[in-house]
């Protein structure tokens, strides 16, 4: 299947064993974001070219990848990586999330639970928490140098200031290890837990030209305030295909008369449930 | 009784140009040091090489810290002189937009330093925040309120509470009543004079107003061309003073 004018995975040797270098030292210091010399890639920024990388870097001939976008995998951006994998480096793709050895993400973490062995790959647009904060990228790395953090908290003095409760509902600021505040790309903070897991997490900005990680078991702490503390929040309702409570759940609008429904984000973990006999309350009729 | 900044020498050259040359002084607790000079003079560059903003070529500031005693701040690490500046020193700017952070509440602007320095409590910041505000005479509903909606004065005296309110020991302010009206003026001059006894505050004040020296400084350095040409007690500085600059400066100012 593979086309013979492209090298294994798109990029050549020396570009993939550059990437691997910036990974590894990514692993080394969890959170740290690493510069790499980010390649020109046949998509938009934009659309995952730091993530493609990565995951080119990462893919060998036995891998089963598995690309997601906004938690589905039928969307543009899912099926175009996907195919542009296929092609350049023949490996198998699935859509179940056990199955895969390699998932490229964008804005989710899947709600099955991720296994050791298992790579979880990030699409980042912003790599840099303190981006809005601090508009002088020199002082942004000297304050990850000197762990000079306060201003992380002003954004959510801020929030709560304005709106009662911390509003940032998404890329919410996690620090890694004790030690980096990271930002966990524009992952809604409902999967921010999800961020201490047996898999290893790789983030990958294209654009922004750098790349960290969460090696697999490390301490992810979403910061807060005592008497504000932290709180995981989806739609207060359950997925109307499969019934799912604990899932976090995009509203559809169905018609122009404000009919919604509450759907899992997770398509695989939807379908799953919907195979395994759990059934929603919408999900005799024929609705999306 | 030991000074609370001992200045030995300090000399900073912009290439073959003189910053300021050979500067020497003591500051003691509780005493507000004025430095007074043309423009050019030099006195911007002496400021900023005491806290560290600048790096001079040499000499020694050396500052009674509370943990470790005396310590010279130029050869401490980089992360210890960041702590010395979100605790122990404040640092008052000329103009209120480079101090404050225009797109954060008043609130958010005073509670900096304290999250800073590991405040992780909202009621309790927010609570500090607003007791700051009155001390600096701003109401209390402002507190949500940007900096840019603020008047000029109001920024000046947001700035005073965001950098006093981890209680430094040392303040450094570089014109703080420049670009304001007389009357303005006034009424930030006497919250000064106020919160520095109150707090029983170290200072040193750059200035090109007399009136705000003769006010608020214990002593007085006068300077001219990078050099300090006249040392001494404020009002001996001013009712009578030695140097042929000081003459000059002294007399210049309009008696209305």
């Amino acid at each position: 299947m593979t086309d013979a004018a492209y090298n294994f995975a798109y990029l050549d040797e020396q570009t993939k064993r550059m990437i691997r270098r910036a990974i590894l030292k990514g692993v080394a210091i969890p959170g740290y974001q690493v510069p790499f010399a980010s390649r020109e890639m046949p998509m938009p920024y934009g659309w995952g070219t730091g993530g493609v990388q990565v995951t080119a870097a990462c893919l060998t001939p036995a891998d089963t990848l598995k690309v997601i976008d906004q938690g589905a995998d039928d969307t543009t951006n899912a099926v175009s990586i996907r195919r542009f994998f296929q092609r350049t480096a023949g490996v198998a793709a699935t859509e179940r999330t056990a199955e895969a050895s390699v998932i490229q993400t964008r804005h989710r973490i899947p709600e099955t639970p991720l296994t050791e062995g298992q790579i979880l790959v990030y699409q980042v647009p912003i790599p840099e928490p303190l981006r809005f904060l601090e508009p002088r990228e020199t002082e942004t790395r000297r304050m990850h140098a000197l762990e000079d953090y306060g201003l992380m908290h002003v954004k959510l003095y801020e929030d709560i200031a304005r709106n009662g409760a911390i509003s940032t509902a998404y890329a919410y600021p996690v620090k890694v290890e004790g030690r980096y505040v990271m930002d966990p790309s524009p992952v809604p903070k409902f999967d921010n837990p999800k961020l201490e897991s047996p898999a290893i997490q790789l983030f990958g900005a294209g654009r922004e030209q750098r790349i960290y990680a969460i090696p697999p078991y490390t301490r992810v702490v979403s910061l807060d305030f005592e008497d504000h503390p932290f709180e995981a929040s989806k739609a207060d309702h359950a997925c109307d295909l499969c019934g799912a409570e604990e899932s976090y759940l995009d509203e559809v609008i169905t018609d122009d008369a404000g009919g919604r429904i509450f759907v899992c984000s997770d398509t695989d973990f939807c379908a799953g449930r919907r195979a395994g006999g759990h059934r929603g309350a919408l999900a005799a009729e024929d609705v999306a | 009784m030991r000074p609370i900044l001992d200045v030995q020498g300090l000399t900073k050259r912009y290439g073959a140009r003189l910053g300021c040359g050979d500067v020497s002084f003591d500051l003691w607790p509780g005493e507000v040091m004025g430095i007074v000079g043309e423009s050019g003079s030099g006195k911007s560059t002496l400021l900023s090489c005491l806290a560290g903003h600048l790096a001079p070529d040499a000499g020694r500031v050396i500052f009674d810290t509370r943990a470790e005693g005396p310590r010279d701040v130029l050869t401490m690490s980089e992360p210890e002189r960041r702590m010395l500046g979100r605790t122990d020193w404040a640092f008052v700017h000329q103009n209120p937009r480079d101090g404050l952070r225009l797109g954060i509440s008043a609130g958010g602007n005073v509670g900096e330093r304290l999250m800073a320095v590991g405040a992780r409590h909202y009621g309790r910041i927010r609570a500090e925040a607003t007791d700051w505000l009155g001390r600096v005479e701003i109401a209390a509903d402002r507190i949500d309120d940007r900096p840019r909606a603020f008047s000029g004065g109001m920024q000046q005296r947001l700035q005073i509470a965001r950098n006093l309110v981890t209680g430094p020991r040392l303040v450094f302010m570089d014109e703080p009543t420049g670009g304001l009206d007389v009357s303005v003026q006034a009424r930030l001059l006497d919250l000064l004079r106020g919160l520095v006894r109150e707090m029983g505050l170290s200072a040193v004040i750059v200035t090109h107003d007399l009136a705000v020296v003769r006010l608020l400084a214990d002593r007085l350095m006068v300077m001219q061309g990078g050099r300090v040409v006249e040392t001494g007690l404020t009002d001996q500085v001013l009712d009578d003073p030695q140097d042929a600059y000081t003459q000059l400066l002294v007399s210049s100012v309009l008696q209305v």
